[in-house]
């Protein structure tokens, strides 16, 4: 027996499953893993399409789209919608989340699966149901849905107001089952990391990877549940009559907008936290060194969490609430910066006196840093509600997040998938064109972003889709055609990953155990992993950022590996 | 530098107007410190201690209070920044958002998909009377007179927007939101709409036209003769 | 033999329904407490409240807390291994909740033929909302405990008991909330 838990006789023990059951219908959290990354690397090819044809439709109006054609005003309106929805929670969740977290929380933490094996493939079918549904949604008569990523009511809840019919009902009904989904994963990851520890493997020896997976786990299933009410309601308003959001009917528009954003702020963190565990493993393997702070990231991200819960309103500083909850929610998102300081404080600190590699891995942890400070430190101006008075609704905001989002999902993102590429697929993944990759990433993210803070401050509104239209922002459109043609390149630069992923997955050179000579537990098995991960449950005697230490007389020392000489607890 | 900045900006010809560019300044320095320090130190660690045969890198994890100092120090004054931002914000917020001046100048705005509806009250400054005249995206004012605005919408969110008079406030329907501006400046400035609103919301573009005294009482006896 | 994993003293099982409990609250929280903001800022809630059918409704409730109890009983009777009484008691439970759905559908159908659809005002969109999603609940309840009860008689819940145990702390779950929505909807 392996476990005490009741549960245990759903891990599988059939040693040689067969094709469907291997590969569309197993169980292994490894593979449901692999699962979740390939939609959702599919769902990116599908954000950054939306991405190319609303930029070439803002920088060249009503000129045809090379490849695709003429884009009307109400189609725009669907890519801006398809683009957030998209993005967030069939691009950043499932890779951040799912795939990240079903991969390494059981390897973490000395497990042979998850503790809901069952559940865990069912998550994965109930998120490939959404996908199917959300694909539907672009292809039924009447468009896909057009009211924005927020939906906001009245304009999502009457299809006079859009024409939009079907569309934003499966758009509801999508986003009903992404949640319902995750909601199923974040139960698995917290009972796992709760009862599936391997001896030793105490709350404060964890990596801080899996603390970040499971705040987010918490942060998401703790706030989700207003929104899937109002998902409900809206539904029930579009289609049974009832007036919840509609003012002619007593309703009250406002109400979706606070369901949406108690949800909708937390949601950033469950996005963010996992991206920077992604590089609070890499930074110290990279830099030969322990983590700096890793109790204080740890309560941090506590706090982090749990601040999340009262800031929602600072997206309605002007959407005609009462003006005095301003002030109370300027405050706790303006202080919200602090414990996030600390974490960026502490991986700075983790490179001071270090042995510092330039892996790809490493390289793409230090864009997400750097590009994170520069996000983090313009949400000061958007947290400052006279400042939002003026920036509210403009492309500042819009760069801003794209600063905060994309540094965690695809920064830190690729940053995880290079470096955890050996252990996930057996073979290492070529350095040059990893750091090709990162560069030109690196460079045509910011020549996009930078300027589109300027373009913002001329106050150009998001979402329209032909700037020219404005006589004040005709002086912005070089600016415009400038962030479209880095957009596109900023695109074409992911052919080198995609290259390099698919050729590194047929003739990488094949991955030892160990490549980075990391402490944490995944790199104690072989690469890949094989089903049930471990031999034989490993006993953890250490933290998981003993580099350098004077334990050992390498530079590494593993979380399992015993130290005879002197009792090395920490 | 402080006009650099300025010029990423549309014209600020607002009462208020200059203290939220000021707002905007104060927090582009505190932050653009940090920026600089942080990436500095960043860049400089990299370049400092990258590998090199024959050094390992030192074993500091943090654990004492001694070195935790370090980053809760900064921590602290990151809090103190953020609360010195904050009371600074709070007055600016007050004065704007807060209470409405007196004003002898009331006009309302109906956002529709996909125009601005403008109801003058006319000579008699009550609505609902004879003498009001509505105008589809115009909305002329007289310069330096506090303006106070009724914003009403008629079907979805809408919001009105000055970018010249740094003013964004939501039209939402079954609410009336008073909002107000007062243009320092005559000239014509102008009002698009900042919330998604449907398949017409690019366009949805009306003018200010701030006129001088003479001008608008000329305007004034064009309308109520 | 291989060393144990850290196992808290709780099962898995346990934990898992726990968490997907204390994600369900924010589900009804976030209904409730929009219901009791907009109803505290509006006029006529409790004209509109006045022609809901409060006997159905208290009658129900004492159908949905007996039903509880017969599934407490159902555990009950699993920890003193008379698997028989089991399935009875599962039964009990599943006609409990089919009645309460068939007195709450009886409901509905009189409100609708006096004109109180869910269009009829925003009372009515939230007694429908709230009701409506509660009632799913119900249901999905009753699929629960209909599976159990299927596995009680082919023999196979024996070596599972501690479902009834899970399945039980939904259905409580879903009995407080009507708890809730009772005197919210029909006493005030």
């Amino acid at each position: 027996m392996n476990s005490t838990s009741p549960n245990a006789e759903s891990v599988a023990h059939d040693a040689e499953p067969g094709f469907w059951r291997a590969y569309l219908f197993s169980t292994d959290h490894k593979r449901i893993a692999k699962q979740y990354l390939s939609v959702a690397l599919f769902w990116a090819v599908m954000g950054g399409l939306t991405a190319y044809l609303m930029r070439w439709q803002l920088a060249y109006p009503d000129t045809e789209v090379p490849g695709w054609g003429f884009i009307a005003p109400d189609f725009y309106n669907m890519l801006v919608t398809m683009h957030g929805t998209i993005m967030v929670f069939f691009v950043a969740m499932p890779i951040l989340l799912a795939a990240f977290g079903n991969f390494l929380i059981p390897l973490m933490i000395g497990a042979r699966d998850m503790a809901f094996p069952r559940l865990n493939m069912l998550s994965f079918w109930v998120f490939a149901l959404a996908s199917l549904v959300l694909l539907t949604s672009l292809f039924v008569p009447g468009g896909a849905a057009s009211a924005g990523w927020t939906g906001y009511p009245p304009l999502s809840a009457k299809p006079e107001y859009t024409g939009v019919t079907w569309g934003l009902n499966l758009w509801l009904l999508a986003l009903a089952l992404e949640f319902a989904s995750f909601l199923m994963g974040g139960v698995n990851f917290l009972t796992t990391a709760i009862n599936m520890r391997a001896p030793g493997m105490s709350f404060f020896r964890l990596p801080l990877l899996v603390w970040m997976e499971l705040t987010a786990a918490v942060i998401f299933m703790l706030s989700v549940g207003p929104l899937i009410a109002g998902a409900v309601m809206l539904l029930m308003d579009r289609v049974v009559g009832t007036t919840f959001f509609l003012p002619e009917g007593g309703g009250e528009p406002l109400l979706w907008q606070h369901l949406f954003w108690f949800f909708g702020h937390p949601e950033v963190y469950v996005i963010l936290l996992p991206g920077f565990g992604l590089i609070l493993e890499i930074i110290p393997v990279f830099s030969r060194k322990p983590i700096f702070g890793y109790r204080p990231i740890i309560y941090s991200t506590i706090v982090a969490g749990a601040l999340s819960f009262v800031v929602w309103a600072h997206h309605q500083f002007l959407s005609g609430m009462d003006p005095r909850l301003a002030m109370p929610f300027s405050i706790t998102t303006i202080i919200i910066s602090v414990p996030f300081a600390l974490i960026v404080f502490a991986m700075i600190a983790t490179l001071w006196r270090g042995s510092i590699t330039f892996s790809t891995p490493m390289l793409f942890a230090m864009g997400t840093l750097s590009v994170f400070i520069f996000g983090g430190l313009t949400g000061i101006f958007n947290g400052s509600a006279p400042v939002d008075i003026y920036i509210h609704d403009t492309y500042f905001i819009v760069a801003h997040f794209h600063y905060t989002l994309f540094s965690a999902v695809f920064f830190a993102g690729f940053a995880g998938l290079t470096y955890w590429f050996p252990k996930m697929f057996g073979r290492m993944m070529n350095e040059q064109l990893g750091k090709l990759h990162f560069w030109l990433t690196f460079v045509f993210f910011n020549a996009v972003f930078i300027p589109m803070h300027v373009v913002g401050l001329g106050g150009m509104m998001r979402r329209i889709s032909d700037p020219t239209q404005y006589e004040f922002l005709r002086p912005l459109q070089p600016l415009n055609q400038f962030i479209t043609v880095a957009a596109i390149l900023l695109l074409l630069s992911q052919l080198v990953f995609v290259v390099n992923f698919f050729r590194s997955l047929i003739c990488g050179k094949v991955a030892e155990r160990n490549p980075w000579q990391a402490n944490t537990l995944e790199w104690r098995v072989p690469s890949p992993p094989p089903h049930e991960n471990f031999d034989a449950i490993p006993v953890v005697y250490h933290g998981p950022y003993e580099y350098n230490s004077s334990e050992a007389a390498v530079d590494w020392l593993p979380q399992d590996r015993r130290v005879t000489t002197g009792a090395a607890t920490r | 530098m402080a006009e650099i900045i300025s010029g990423w900006f549309p014209e600020n010809v607002s009462s208020f107007g200059g203290e939220i560019d000021a707002l905007f300044r104060l927090i582009l320095y505190v932050t653009g410190a940090w920026f600089i320090l942080t990436e500095g130190l960043i860049l400089f660690f990299l370049l400092r201690y990258r590998r090199r045969e024959g050094r390992r890198a030192a074993y500091v994890a943090g654990d004492n209070l001694r070195q935790l100092a370090w980053i809760l120090v900064p921590c602290l004054i990151v809090l103190l920044l953020d609360l010195w931002l904050d009371f600074r914000g709070a007055e600016v917020w007050a004065k704007i958002k807060g209470q409405v001046p007196p004003s002898d100048f009331h006009i309302q705005v109906t956002g529709k998909q996909f125009n601005w509806e403008i109801l003058y009250p006319g000579p008699d400054k009550e609505f609902g009377t004879a003498d009001d005249v509505l105008m589809e995206n115009e909305l002329h004012v007289p310069a330096s007179r506090v303006v106070r605005v009724i914003l009403k919408s008629k079907d979805v969110i809408h919001s009105f927007f000055l970018p010249n008079l740094r003013l964004k406030q939501d039209a939402v329907p079954g609410r009336a939101i008073t909002a107000w501006f007062e243009a320092t400046k005559p000239g014509k400035y102008p009002l698009p709409c900042a919330e998604l609103c449907g398949f017409g919301h690019t366009g949805m573009n009306g003018w200010l036209f701030a006129h001088s005294p003479e001008d608008y009482a000329k305007w004034a006896k064009q309308q109520w003769p | 033999m291989e060393a144990q994993t850290l196992t808290s003293q709780t099962p898995s099982g346990k934990i898992g329904v726990w968490w997907f409990l204390a994600s369900e609250i924010p589900v009804f929280g976030g209904l409730i407490v929009s219901y009791i903001v907009l109803r505290l800022g509006g006029a006529g809630w409790s004209e509109a409240s006045s022609h809901l059918n409060f006997n159905f409704a208290l009658a129900n409730t004492f159908v949905l807390l007996t039903s509880s109890l017969t599934m407490v009983l159902a555990f009950a009777e699993v920890e003193a291994e008379r698997p028989r009484r089991v399935g009875n008691y599962l039964l009990l439970t599943i006609l409990l909740g089919v009645l309460f759905l068939a007195v709450k559908g009886f409901e509905y159908a009189g409100e609708i033929g006096k004109g109180f659809t869910p269009g009829a005002g925003i009372f009515w969109s939230f007694y429908y909302g709230m009701t409506g999603l509660h009632a799913l609940h119900v249901l999905a309840g009753i699929v629960v405990n209909l599976i159990l009860y299927l596995q009680a008689l082919s023999g196979a819940l024996q070596r599972h008991g501690h479902r009834v145990e899970l399945a039980g702390l939904y259905w409580h779950f879903v009995d407080v909330v009507w708890i809730f929505l009772f005197p919210l909807l029909y006493l005030t």
